[in-house]
């Protein structure tokens, strides 16, 4: 079963870098991760890659697998024909760090730009009353391990740098869905979603949806029904109506 | 003089695991500047491969739980070797810890009348486990991670700085603590990204830096887990006890070879999943001990039966304290009862509807079906015991954290004394939040005391951390990191392992002082920047003091109790109960271990467990009159 796997690993950094070969022994279930592993402890002992549990739990192996983002501790190295040359290259939406090491600021940057869960005025700690019915929405998308494959695979920021300014991205685009279908959330997130964090640059192509490695279904869950509700708070003909008259007055 | 950037914080926080981020979170609250420094991205600290739950006695799913059954399970589960004050603060505050995660936007499974639900685990006497499906530790650390982002929020509302006040340092290592005197002065590291040094000019250090898992071949956890935390305190001066003590967590993955380790959530068997060996037998009635058996079922027909009236009936066996699971494991598999690839089944197929499979356990479903191939909801999954967690840790004040090194504090799982011998599951995410608070207020106690009397960074310190950190670029033609780490690894899974004996530990004692001679002389190629092989060449200086201490305090104890057992001393021995083994490094870098009493527990503590209980753990002398 053990054989000798042909990858094709990105060297570089922030000034540039080149695909490189290199032949490693791949051995019985091992996934991409194994193999770049040993890479590292035989060949390549200071090749960049961030990783933490291997397990798909921390979101931390996120790369470019033949053009594909995955975890690298999830992509299992039988999905490849034992001749097929592997290409690990790192996620193109984020600058380059070293080798497969991205710069991800961007998206802590986003997340501290959602504001934080508002608990209600008038319930003490111990006094929250939830039905699971209700909360399963917003479980779903707690789901996230923040790998930032949907950030990396989105057409609005992948090739568009002059879009990140204006554009949170998937993942933060359902954190705010998140809280908006929070029970118990005061807030309100629907304007500042449209007009702040981007949510019309979304064209639901669910290309974020394909890659996410916890199957959450971000477009037609988080994306669309919170495009409805703003859509239904902007052309809502009463809304607009009071607006009006406020306006007036 | 070093080049290197500088910080003035009030404290600083190693660590940002549900431990860090919660003692952050304190010590901001308390009005003191904050720094967080971790090694990994914000919010991938281990704490997120906890699965199963945290355990509060908030008595949802069962009225008769309170915090005294919740304090008498955790001093069972770690045969009541545990600091009795921490596990009493535990039990007590755990379920204000809880619901004020709520308050910080956490989302938990719900009961019936929408209260947070709460589930069965190994060694506690009622649901008690608050809990997200399986993936209770994500929410956990999400949680206080976005709270962290909340207080952010406000500083920048009132300031227009983010940072002001609450700052992560992101992939950052640090290597030494630094002192004036005897007290904390600050904390010296570098940037994993440019290898550029940093220095924290602080008067409060918390460490909150997790276990010492990466030591040992098989485990299930992650690369940071390399005792980090451990080893500073001790080359700070501070002690560390109960290090002999290391859980197995009985169910790990063990097919493909690439995964073995991971962790299969207890919540499996607490949901009704059961383990059988080859020939179909559910052989943990054969390991129910003498100290349990009045809690556990002797027939299956009765086990079967709690699952869904507990008042009635004793619980399964599968759920006794995982020290037993893990050892009863071995056993079968030794006995030649094992599976192919050498565990034992865990079956929940046969036990629960697959969709009531795939929505209490959604994670396990996903791990074994794209790691293994196994669908769990059709057949078994095959597990065996990985090392999971150290009970051992710095030895600290109960109620405010701090070690003997004035400024220096630790909490969680780098923390020693809460878990005894052995831990509950569920108590370490509990453990987490109680005393990352508490670390938090000592902290800000602490320096309240200080007053205008800050310890000074000595500059000759900082040049000696620098010079320290560097040295091994400095060696040619020495031996790969890697390779060292690997060996180390295997020697502390043979000889310090599940089930120990003297001359092995003798034995791994001998190589460990080989390795340290090796570790001195080892090279690193590249450059300082994300490099690999230095931070872990880093590390390993750290993953060899802690096996030291490791090994020597497992051969000191000669009794088998919770995570320590001994071939050759098999029996629980009530004298050794009342000591700790407390570790200290000597001025050459080798560990000295010197056994220390227990201070008796309190007579109302005393009086909350039956006479009878009380035989089978004390002495004739520390019985109640």
């Amino acid at each position: 079963m053990t054989y000798k796997g042909k990858f094709r690993v990105w060297r570089g950094d922030a000034e540039g870098g080149d695909l490189q070969d290199y032949e490693v022994e791949v051995n019985e279930g091992e996934v991409v991760l194994d193999v770049i592993h040993r890479l590292q402890a035989t060949q390549t002992p200071d090749l960049a890659v961030r990783w933490n549990c291997k397990a798909g739990k921390c979101g931390s192996c996120s790369a470019e697998i033949n053009g594909k983002p995955k975890l690298m501790c999830m992509c299992r190295m039988n999905t490849f024909a034992e001749d097929e040359v592997v290409t690990v290259t790192p996620m193109r939406t984020f600058p380059v760090l070293r080798d497969l090491v991205t710069d991800v600021s961007f998206n802590y940057t986003k997340a501290r730009e959602v504001p934080a869960f508002t608990p209600p005025a008038d319930l003490k700690p111990g006094e929250y009353r939830m039905q699971q019915v209700d909360v399963e929405r917003s479980q779903e998308f707690r789901k996230c391990i923040e790998c930032f494959l949907c950030q990396d695979t989105c057409h609005v920021i992948r090739d568009h740098e002059e879009n990140k300014e204006s554009f949170s991205g998937p993942r933060f685009l359902m954190r705010i869905a998140e809280l908006d279908m929070h029970p118990l959330d005061a807030a309100d997130r629907q304007k500042a979603a449209q007009e702040e964090h981007g949510l019309g640059f979304c064209n639901i192509t669910k290309c974020c949806t394909e890659v996410c490695p916890e199957h959450i279904k971000i477009t037609d869950n988080a994306l669309i029904p919170m495009k409805e509700r703003v859509a239904d708070r902007k052309y809502d003909p009463i809304v607009w109506l009071g607006n009006k008259i406020r306006r007036r007055a | 003089m070093t080049e290197l950037e500088r910080h003035q914080y009030d404290v600083v926080v190693i660590g940002a695991g549900g431990a860090g981020l919660r003692a952050a979170i304190e010590a901001r609250e308390q009005g003191k500047r904050t720094a967080i420094v971790c090694k990994s991205l914000f919010g991938k600290a281990h704490t997120v491969m906890a699965e199963g739950g945290c355990a509060a006695a908030m008595g949802n799913a069962n009225s008769n739980d309170n915090w005294q059954v919740h304090y008498r399970d955790t001093m069972r589960g770690g045969k009541f070797l545990n600091n009795w004050r921490m596990a009493e603060l535990h039990a007590q505050e755990a379920p204000d810890r809880v619901w004020e995660l709520e308050t910080y936007g956490a989302l938990f499974d719900r009961t019936p009348d929408g209260r947070i639900s709460q589930r069965n685990f190994g060694g506690h006497s009622y649901p008690r486990l608050a809990h997200v499906g399986d993936r209770t530790g994500l929410e956990l650390i999400r949680t206080l991670q976005q709270k962290i982002v909340s207080l952010q929020q406000e500083d920048f509302q009132a300031t227009g700085d983010y940072e002001a006040n609450l700052k992560v340092y992101a992939e950052c290592t640090i290597t030494e603590l630094l002192k004036d005197g005897d007290a904390i002065s600050g904390a010296f590291g570098y940037w994993r990204e440019s290898g550029r040094f940093i220095l924290f000019d602080a008067p409060a250090v918390i460490l909150a830096t997790g276990g010492v898992g990466k030591s040992f071949k098989v485990t299930s956890n992650s690369w940071e887990y390399t005792g980090d935390g451990h080893a500073l305190a001790m080359r700070a001066g501070a002690t560390l006890i109960n290090m002999e003590f290391i859980q197995f967590h009985p169910t790990g993955m063990v097919w493909p070879p690439s995964v073995k380790g991971i962790l299969v959530t207890e919540s499996v068997r607490g949901d009704g999943g059961v383990l059988r060996n080859s020939e179909g037998k559910r052989f943990m009635f054969d390991y129910v001990p003498d100290v349990f058996r009045a809690q556990y079922a002797d027939t299956e027909e009765e086990a079967d039966r709690w699952y869904k009236d507990a008042d009635n009936n004793r619980r399964p066996p599968e759920l006794l304290p995982r020290d037993e699971v893990a050892r009863a494991i071995n056993s079968e598999v030794k006995a030649g009862r094992g599976t192919p690839h050498g565990g034992v089944f865990l079956d929940v197929s046969t036990r629960l509807p697959a969709e009531e499979i795939k929505r209490r356990l959604p994670s396990m479903h996903h791990q074994f079906k794209e790691l293994a191939d196994v669908d769990i909801t059709a057949e078994p999954m095959e597990v065996g015991p990985t090392c999971h967690y150290v009970m051992g840790g710095v030895e600290v004040d109960p109620d405010t954290a701090s070690s003997v090194v004035p400024g220096l504090f630790a909490a969680g799982e780098v923390a020693g004394g809460m878990h005894g011998s052995n831990r509950l599951g569920g108590n370490s995410l509990s453990d987490l939040l109680v005393f990352g608070r508490r670390a938090g207020m000592g902290a800000a106690m602490y320096l309240d005391s200080l007053g205008a009397n800050r310890p000074k960074i000595s500059e000759a310190d900082v040049d000696a951390a620098a010079a320290e950190a560097l040295a091994p670029f400095e060696l040619e033609g020495g031996e790969n990191p890697y390779t060292i780490h690997q060996e180390l690894q295997q020697s502390m899974n043979d000889l310090v392992g599940i089930i120990r004996k003297a001359e092995e530990m003798e034995q791994a004692l001998s190589r460990l002082a080989e390795f340290r001679g090796r570790i001195a002389k080892m090279t690193v190629e590249g450059h300082r920047q994300f490099n690999p092989g230095w931070h872990l060449a880093l590390d390993l200086r750290n993953m060899l003091t802690v096996s030291e201490c490791v090994a020597k305090a497992a051969l000191e104890r000669e009794e088998s109790r919770g995570g320590h057992t001994r071939d050759d001393f098999p029996g629980m021995d009530a004298e050794w109960r009342k000591l700790l083994l407390v570790c200290r490094l000597n001025a050459d870098g080798s560990v000295d271990v010197t056994k220390k009493d227990q201070i008796p527990m309190r007579d109302d503590l005393l009086e909350l467990f039956e006479l009878d209980e009380l035989k089978k753990y004390l002495t004739e002398e520390e019985l109640p009159a």
